[in-house]
């Protein structure tokens, strides 16, 4: 089963709620679909076990066979190519890697070649399978990344993905494939306002979902209203509290500290279970 | 400094309210929220839409089912597994997933019937709006929609259009470091970066002040909320002042951030808010810097 974690606005609590989900349960895999700006190993500390490189497909131009028709440069939809002074221009980092310049070249000059843009990298934590995608600095798009990241899926196992913020094509790529979705927000207009668009998104994706509402304090009941008009089940509220700020600013998982957290981790674990009827679900 | 950007790399540490505050504190500025896919500061602003506009990011194939002979050509050439089977009343037809489409055109060159072209799409909406504070300039991307790096361009264009010469504008980042933080830094004439006291916070920033270095963009610093960890804000200020970074502020936790926009009021309009006080102050210190900079 796969449980995908987003929110619409960052911030909200997204990372919190995954490492500490796929702390408690079993026969886990966590992956960090935040490429940009991935955080969870930072809690999970998983020993590392293996890095590959992400690579994208890039043109290059055989100056030789090179006749400076212009084809590529108009069939390219990405403005990734230029013709100057009858030579070639590459703008790789604005490349889609869809090879559309090689099919239209009429001399055959165009070949591909990889460039790096990130890494996978896997790590385990206890029987804990953990990955996280990274995007180099400085490089644009982090669906290859995503993609990538998610070959690792093993559909025999409970799956965790920690998604970007946003509603944008990696939140969309992130969550494409699956079961559930948790959907973390914060009880402040932004976190309402952004909500009702991480809400849109998994409808017209149809992946069923519920809500949790995190930093919550008593008296603003803007997220619960909302929930009970549109019938979005709540999966559970953690209160606003210094104390979880400190725990998770150090980087500790809050399902260590104490009987409590670690009891509300799994039955939250339990609850989304039952949510989609699915019986592997089951806690360490 | 004619532009300037906030940005954070982690999500949630407060960017907008900061945007926010400078809105009400600046005279001569033009406001711009290049968060498309999330975008919150017309919330923080007494916003009223002027101007709206369907914007076109991105393009995507449409196959023409009378012309297609279903060779099945386009989807060996698509590399995103955008062009599939489609089976309508038993018939099998070539259709294109809207989402997963590039836009990128290698389909209508390879189709020997000439049965696809490529579409413009609309992925979002700008808007020129009018606030008590100033000019304002946002959008919103289309739910799951492709380009919202093209979209933040845009953005950017329509407050260029909006700004006077001497104004200064004053970019609202997105999360992250990808395209559409890339397509809010480059060519701004400062970043200010905004951070939290958290392991996660201090990974994020490091990475998104790289980004900002890579484009030689002037990188200006402040911790929020820094006395939920004041270990990790020494950390952070220390980490800034190895990477040449002034730091411009450490805005205290303050629960009256959360009241005032529940309220529907301006931060800096409460006296006694300690956060408000210190933005104010790191506002005096950006104003002195343009000052500086006209020399």
């Amino acid at each position: 089963m796969i449980i995908s974690v987003l929110s619409g606005k960052g911030g909200t609590g997204k990372t919190l709620i995954s490492v500490n989900l796929a702390a408690v349960l079993d026969n886990v895999q966590y992956l960090d679909c935040d490429v940009e700006e991935p955080n969870g190993f930072i809690f999970l500390k998983p020993q590392l076990r293996g890095k590959e490189a992400v690579k994208v497909k890039n043109p290059i131009v055989d100056i030789e066979k090179c006749l400076a028709c212009g084809q590529c440069v108009k069939a390219c939809q990405f403005n990734s190519l230029a013709l100057v002074k009858e030579k070639v221009i590459i703008f790789s980092k604005l490349c889609h890697s869809c090879g559309a310049c090689l099919l239209v070249c009429p001399a055959q000059a165009i070949t591909e070649i990889d460039r790096e843009i990130g890494f996978v990298e896997e790590g385990t934590m206890g029987d804990l399978a953990c990955y996280q995608g990274k995007l180099q600095v400085g490089e644009p798009m982090a669906i290859p990344i995503i993609k990538q990241l998610k070959t690792k899926i093993n559909g025999q196992r409970n799956v965790i993905l920690d998604c970007p913020p946003g509603s944008s094509c990696s939140v969309v790529n992130s969550i494409e494939g699956s079961d559930y979705c948790i959907l973390v927000t914060e009880p402040t207009p932004f976190g309402f306002h952004d909500l009702q668009i991480a809400v849109s998104l998994v409808r017209k994706m149809g992946i069923p979902f519920g809500v949790i509402i995190n930093k919550n304090q008593l008296g603003s009941n803007i997220i619960l209203n909302y929930c009970q008009k549109e019938e979005i089940q709540i999966l559970g509220a953690i209160p606003f509290s210094k104390e979880i700020a400190r725990i998770y600013s150090e980087g500790k998982l809050l399902a260590n500290h104490g009987h409590y957290w670690n009891r509300y981790f799994r039955d939250l674990a339990h609850q989304v279970g039952e949510v989609i009827g699915h019986e592997t679900v089951s806690c360490n | 400094m004619k532009q300037l950007a906030v940005i954070s790399g982690k999500g949630g540490t407060g960017k907008t309210t900061v945007v926010s505050c400078f809105a009400y504190l600046a005279d001569n500025t033009v406001m711009a929220d290049c968060d498309v896919d999330a975008p919150n500061l017309h919330l923080a602003l007494d916003s009223e839409v002027k101007q709206e506009k369907e914007f076109s990011g991105a393009k995507v194939a449409f196959v023409d089912k009378e012309k297609c002979n279903l060779c099945g050509k386009c989807k060996e050439v698509c590399r995103f597994q955008a062009i599939g089977d489609l089976i309508i009343n038993n018939l099998r037809y070539l259709g294109v997933t809207n989402l997963k489409c590039e836009g990128c055109g290698a389909c209508v060159y390879i189709c020997p019937t000439q049965a696809i072209e490529l579409m413009e799409e609309v992925t979002g909406k700008t808007f020129n709006s009018h606030t008590p504070q100033g000019k304002f300039s946002h959008a919103l991307l289309d739910i799951g929609a492709e380009g919202s790096g093209k979209l933040v361009t845009e953005v950017r264009k329509n407050a260029l259009a909006l700004k006077d010469e001497e104004e200064l504008m004053i970019i609202d980042g997105s999360p992250g470091i990808g395209c559409s933080v890339i397509a809010s830094i480059t060519g701004c004439n400062g970043v200010l970066a905004i951070c939290e006291p958290t392991q996660s916070g201090l990974h994020d920033l490091e990475r998104v002040i790289e980004l900002a270095q890579h484009f030689s963009i002037p990188v200006f610093l402040a911790v929020n909320k820094y006395d939920l960890n004041e270990e990790i804000t020494k950390q952070i200020e220390s980490f800034a002042v190895k990477n040449d970074i002034r730091i411009l502020g450490r805005i205290p936790f303050d629960p009256l951030v959360v009241k005032a926009l529940q309220n529907g009021k301006p931060l800096v309009s409460y006296d006694d808010s300690p956060a408000a006080m210190i933005i104010k102050d790191m506002w005096r210190k950006i104003k002195m810097i343009m000052k500086e900079e006209e020399k």
